[in-house]
């Protein structure tokens, strides 16, 4: 096992506000990870820290690929997608009116080959580029039943499936790091019992690391192996589901929110 | 023999060639006179220019102010030189020096603009088409307020033809592409398209600089053919007669961009006499459109050619249907 992601004292502040404080998170390749806390506490800004939608006021991100160690922080996010690192949103962003599949081809797109005259001209690379494009994303929507909608518009699907598509954009980017913010939001118990089949899933599938934020306690503790808790912006826990559970900082911090019985 | 008529693009290329042709015959028997050539030019001229802004406030949804200011630069520039170069090489010349300096321009302007987020752009390109404008006023070369006079026509309906067609199937080409889909992508949401891998500031500064370029090509057609220029022809209002066939045709829709271009040049052309109405018209058209269609003529929609081939199969069946419909009254009609 190899240290995949070190981050180090990571703080952001906005204005007098400490969102994230202090924060040191390690993962280890393949390790699927929770992160939790009361609302506000400050875990989608350690996504938007991460991806590079936000700089960190100080601390470090470093991401290790094959012996390579690259600082993420500071890097705008398309840089960061780049060297691996994926995400899904809180409140879903998809390009609503484009369809199903262009959604996924879109997130496809750095790793085309063909430059702008093949795209102006449509030359043979052009045609050869884009049919495995259109393969490949149909593969992935394969995985997620989404195969048969690729020509609707993303914002004419489902709810849950919104939520998927959102997943499988983020695979397309050939991620080695997936960063979920609360996927199930919004999902019936039902879908949330697929959905938590399907993460573990491509976990293993895409060979991937995933921190996952959620509020839905019983998929965090059924498929998280380790959970970081947060509270106004500083981690107050990190171990095992059973460690978490009994953890009384943990338990103070829920004020009542039960979290030992979910 | 069936089989290669229905393929897309063998439809595509008779239908261009049909229109080609045809508008050619009228022009030759003087059904389109030479008033109505002037029209002619002027909706191909306007094509381009819609198409190509289009591509950046439809597409890739950044608000542009300045394509005025891009079509002088390809106008003067195409002008200058055929002046001094009265043949087809230097026409050539022209159009490709003004596209590349338009091109230029618009690269300036929109690198450091388009790294922000927020309409920037609007209020950059706005000032630099008054800049461009101003500059012309006061420039030896272009002659000044009263402009240049006697520029060579090399522009003919062959070249009108051959000039948009090419700008919109190069546009349109490049939208179907990877490169296309990721400035639509910003369109649809930038933040999203960033953390996809998207550079985000490089497919608007390409979107923007595609279009200043095609603006470069239209202004230079427009030189060669109505062979006077003068700065006040590329003031703000032209400007916003642009933005209006976008917005009239459907904000991402390149056939609502062609199709609004021929349509509010024929208004225009018969609204001729009524100068001063005619912008009141404009005015109260764009009112009109966001009142009741927001969204433009087409939408984001595009008419593909295959219509027109569902239209002749459908002919027949079409007509029996039609009929029960109106004795039925029911359906939408
Ligand atoms: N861009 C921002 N500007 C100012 N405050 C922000 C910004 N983003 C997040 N915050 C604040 O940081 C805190 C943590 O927010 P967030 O990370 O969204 O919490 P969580 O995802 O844990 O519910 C909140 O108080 C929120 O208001
Ligand atoms: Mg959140």
């Amino acid at each position: 096992m190899s240290v995949i992601l070190n981050v180090e004292k990571l703080t952001k502040s906005f204005g007098g506000l400490t969102a994230v404080s202090n924060v040191n998170i390690q993962l280890e390749q393949g390790e699927l990870v929770g992160l939790i806390g009361p609302n506000g506490a400050g875990k989608t800004t350690v996504f938007n820290l991460l991806t590079g939608v936000y700089v960190p006021s100080s601390g470090t991100i470093t991401l290790s690929r094959d012996d390579n160690k690259v600082a993420l922080q500071g890097l705008k996010p398309y840089k960061v997608c780049k060297t691996g690192v994926a995400r899904t949103f809180q409140n879903i962003r998809l390009f609503k009116d484009l369809t199903v599949l262009d959604n996924v081809r879109i997130a496809m797109h750095k790793n085309v080959k063909y430059g702008l005259l093949s795209s102006f001209l449509h030359l043979p690379s052009y045609k050869r580029e884009e049919k495995k494009l259109t393969e490949e994303s149909i593969e992935l929507l394969k995985i997620f039943n989404l195969d048969n909608k690729k020509d609707e518009y993303a914002k004419n699907l489902p709810y849950g499936e919104q939520r998927h598509l959102e997943i499988a954009r983020a695979l397309a980017t050939n991620p080695v790091l997936l960063l979920l913010d609360e996927p199930a939001a919004g999902m019936n118990p039902a879908e949330t019992a697929k959905l938590t089949e399907l993460i573990g899933w491509i976990r293993e599938k895409f060979n991937l690391t995933i921190i996952l934020i959620e509020h839905d306690m019983s998929l965090v503790m059924k498929i998280c192996e380790r959970i970081y808790v947060l509270d106004y912006g500083m981690v107050i826990a990190n171990g095992t589901p059973d460690e978490i559970k009994t953890n009384k900082r943990v338990i103070e911090a829920y004020l009542g929110e039960d979290v030992s019985n979910a | 023999m069936k089989k290669i008529f229905e393929t897309q693009a063998v439809r595509k290329l008779v239908f261009l060639a049909l229109t080609f042709v045809i508008i050619q015959l009228l022009i030759s028997t003087n059904i389109i006179d030479a008033y109505l050539q002037n029209t002619l030019a002027a909706i191909c001229i306007n094509i381009i220019l819609a198409v190509s802004l289009n591509l950046i406030t439809g597409f890739t949804g950044q608000f542009s102010l300045g394509h005025a200011g891009f079509m002088s630069i390809g106008a003067y520039t195409c002008a200058i030189i055929t002046l001094r170069m009265p043949t087809m090489l230097g026409f050539f010349l022209g159009v490709f020096a003004g596209a590349v300096l338009a091109a230029l321009i618009g690269f300036v302007v929109g690198l450091p603009t388009l790294r922000l987020r927020g309409d920037y752009l609007a209020i950059a390109t706005l000032g630099m088409a008054e800049i461009i404008r101003i500059v012309f006023i006061n420039l030896k070369i272009t002659n000044g307020a009263a402009g240049l006079q006697g520029i060579p026509r090399f522009v003919n309906w062959t070249w009108l033809f051959i000039f948009t067609v090419g700008t919109v199937l190069l546009i349109s080409n490049f939208l179907k592409s990877s490169h296309g889909r990721a400035c639509i992508a910003i369109r649809e949401d930038e933040i999203a398209a960033d953390a996809m891998g998207i550079n985000t500031t490089k497919y608007k500064v390409t979107a923007f600089v595609i279009g200043a370029f095609c603006a470069g090509i239209a202004g230079a057609l427009y030189a060669s053919y109505f062979y006077f220029l003068k700065p006040n022809i590329f003031d703000f209002l032209k400007s916003v007669n642009v933005l209006v066939i976008v917005v009239l045709g459907g904000l991402g829709s390149i056939s609502g961009s062609i199709f609004a271009a021929i349509l509010l040049e024929i208004i225009s052309t018969f609204l001729q006499s009524l100068s001063e109405l005619r912008m009141v018209m404009y005015a109260l058209l764009l009112i009109i459109i966001m009142i009741f269609r927001p969204q433009g003529l087409m939408g984001s929609k595009e008419v593909t050619l295959s219509v027109f081939n569902k239209l002749g199969g459908n002919f027949r069946s079409g007509m029996s249907k039609l009929e029960q419909r109106l004795k039925s009254k029911k359906g939408r009609v």
